[in-house]
């Protein structure tokens, strides 16, 4: 029951090992607290829809099973544009097309056709957690590396005195600006895999 | 805007793959080959123009008609899918060469993130039917313009000794990284400098 939840955080990363959902990854990955809000956006997305997959599988019909997929996924996604939209207005217009995009996000229809339409509830919010909470940390790392390299900042959300940046002493006033430019993402982006990939062959001797 | 200034602006200044980050899946799954390549960047062109079109009917028509505009996601991706499905019997029974040539990838189109992107950057930049269409047209040129270069980087990149960490996904990253700081030489200043 276990493995179900740790393996879409290191066995199976999403972003890292099977690779999905790349465009909001590099899209939003500018400013720590995006990935943050994209995270939380995902891993609501993913739960739902796989809890309501899961208890819908025997009802579908095969045939059209993808488009009612999408449906689900589309409403759940629809519900956290609203709630971002009312509550986070600020979040929501710097995460911008990326909000809608969740519903074409690969990860979520994966999930749904690779998991949760042959398991029961139970293992697939288990499945949804784990694999929201490898994408989340994923795209920290990505969006941490960004901004700490290419503004000099670590942005996160405002409390009372604190209005939410943390400046990083060197590098704020000479930020090395390309990683923060889309051509910064996919550099990070590739490295990163590089470092994953000898980081997995080592591990195996 | 002129439709000169939306061509550049979506071929060049905005390409969808190397500064807005929408279709990358195609664009690292899809780019091994340049055959391949060619037929997915035509595909995608294809949809993404008749998808302009159809979601700014959808949305002029239907949507704000009966305010509906909070249902914008929902609709706007099912009627995409099954213009998809559409297109592909159309092409079908129309065309079995063009078929022959695009029809493994239109399946493929659905979950890609630049025809769902396009639709909901026209209703954002509040364009004008035709201007949708032209936008929609000229992000796919864009996509083909970007994976095509890719392909044809990529079969020379088997060709070298590259570490073997790097190989395969990592190094398609690092050179579309290489390829998004050339095309940065494309800003809005050019299109000043260009259209006065």
């Amino acid at each position: 029951m276990l493995k179900e939840f740790t393996k879409g955080i290191f066995k199976e990363n999403p972003i890292f090992v099977i690779l999905l959902g790349l465009c909001p990854t590099l899209g939003v990955s500018t400013m720590v607290i995006n990935a943050l809000g994209m995270g939380a956006g995902v891993i609501f997305v993913l739960t739902f829809s796989n809890i309501f997959v899961a208890l819908l599988k025997d009802f579908i019909p095969t045939k059209v099973r993808i488009p009612s997929y999408i449906v689900i996924i589309a409403s759940f996604v629809t519900i956290v544009e609203m709630v971002m939209h009312a509550y986070m207005p600020s979040l929501f217009a710097s995460l911008g097309v990326f909000v809608p995009l969740i519903v074409v996000n690969c990860i979520i229809l994966g999930r749904a056709e690779g998991f949760a339409n042959q398991n029961g509830v139970l293992v697939s919010i288990l499945d949804a957690l784990g694999m929201g909470i490898g994408f989340t940390l994923s795209l920290l790392l990505i969006s941490l590396i960004r901004e700490v390299l290419g503004s000099g900042t670590i942005t996160l959300f405002a409390m009372g005195s604190f209005d939410g940046v943390i400046e990083i002493p060197l590098l704020f006033n000479a930020p090395m600006r390309i990683i923060s430019l889309s051509a910064g993402a996919l550099l990070v982006m590739g490295y990163l895999k590089a470092f994953f990939n000898w980081y997995s062959s080592r591990a195996r001797g | 805007m002129s439709y000169i200034a939306i061509v550049i602006t979506f071929v060049f200044i905005n390409n969808f793959i190397l500064t807005q980050f929408l279709g990358l899946c195609p664009f690292i799954g899809v780019s091994k080959n340049t055959e391949s390549a060619i037929g997915m960047g035509f595909a995608v062109t294809f949809v993404m123009a008749i998808a302009s079109v159809v979601t700014w009917l959808v949305y002029y028509y239907v949507l704000i008609p009966l305010g509906l505009t909070y249902l914008q996601t929902i609709t706007f991706i099912l009627v995409i899918a099954s213009l998809v499905q559409l297109v592909e019997m159309i092409v079908q029974k129309i065309s079995p060469p063009l078929y022959k040539a695009l029809g493994i990838f239109l399946p493929l189109i659905t979950t890609n993130c630049a025809v769902l992107g396009i639709a909901l950057i026209n209703v954002t930049n509040s364009y004008g039917l035709l201007e949708s269409f032209v936008a929609g047209i000229s992000a796919g040129l864009g996509f083909l313009l970007a994976i095509v270069l890719m392909a044809n980087i990529r079969e020379r990149l088997d060709l070298e000794d590259v570490p073997k960490p790097l190989q395969g996904v990592p190094v398609a990253f690092i050179s579309g990284g290489l390829m998004a700081l050339a095309f940065m030489a494309f800003d809005k200043a050019l299109l000043t400098n260009l259209l006065g």
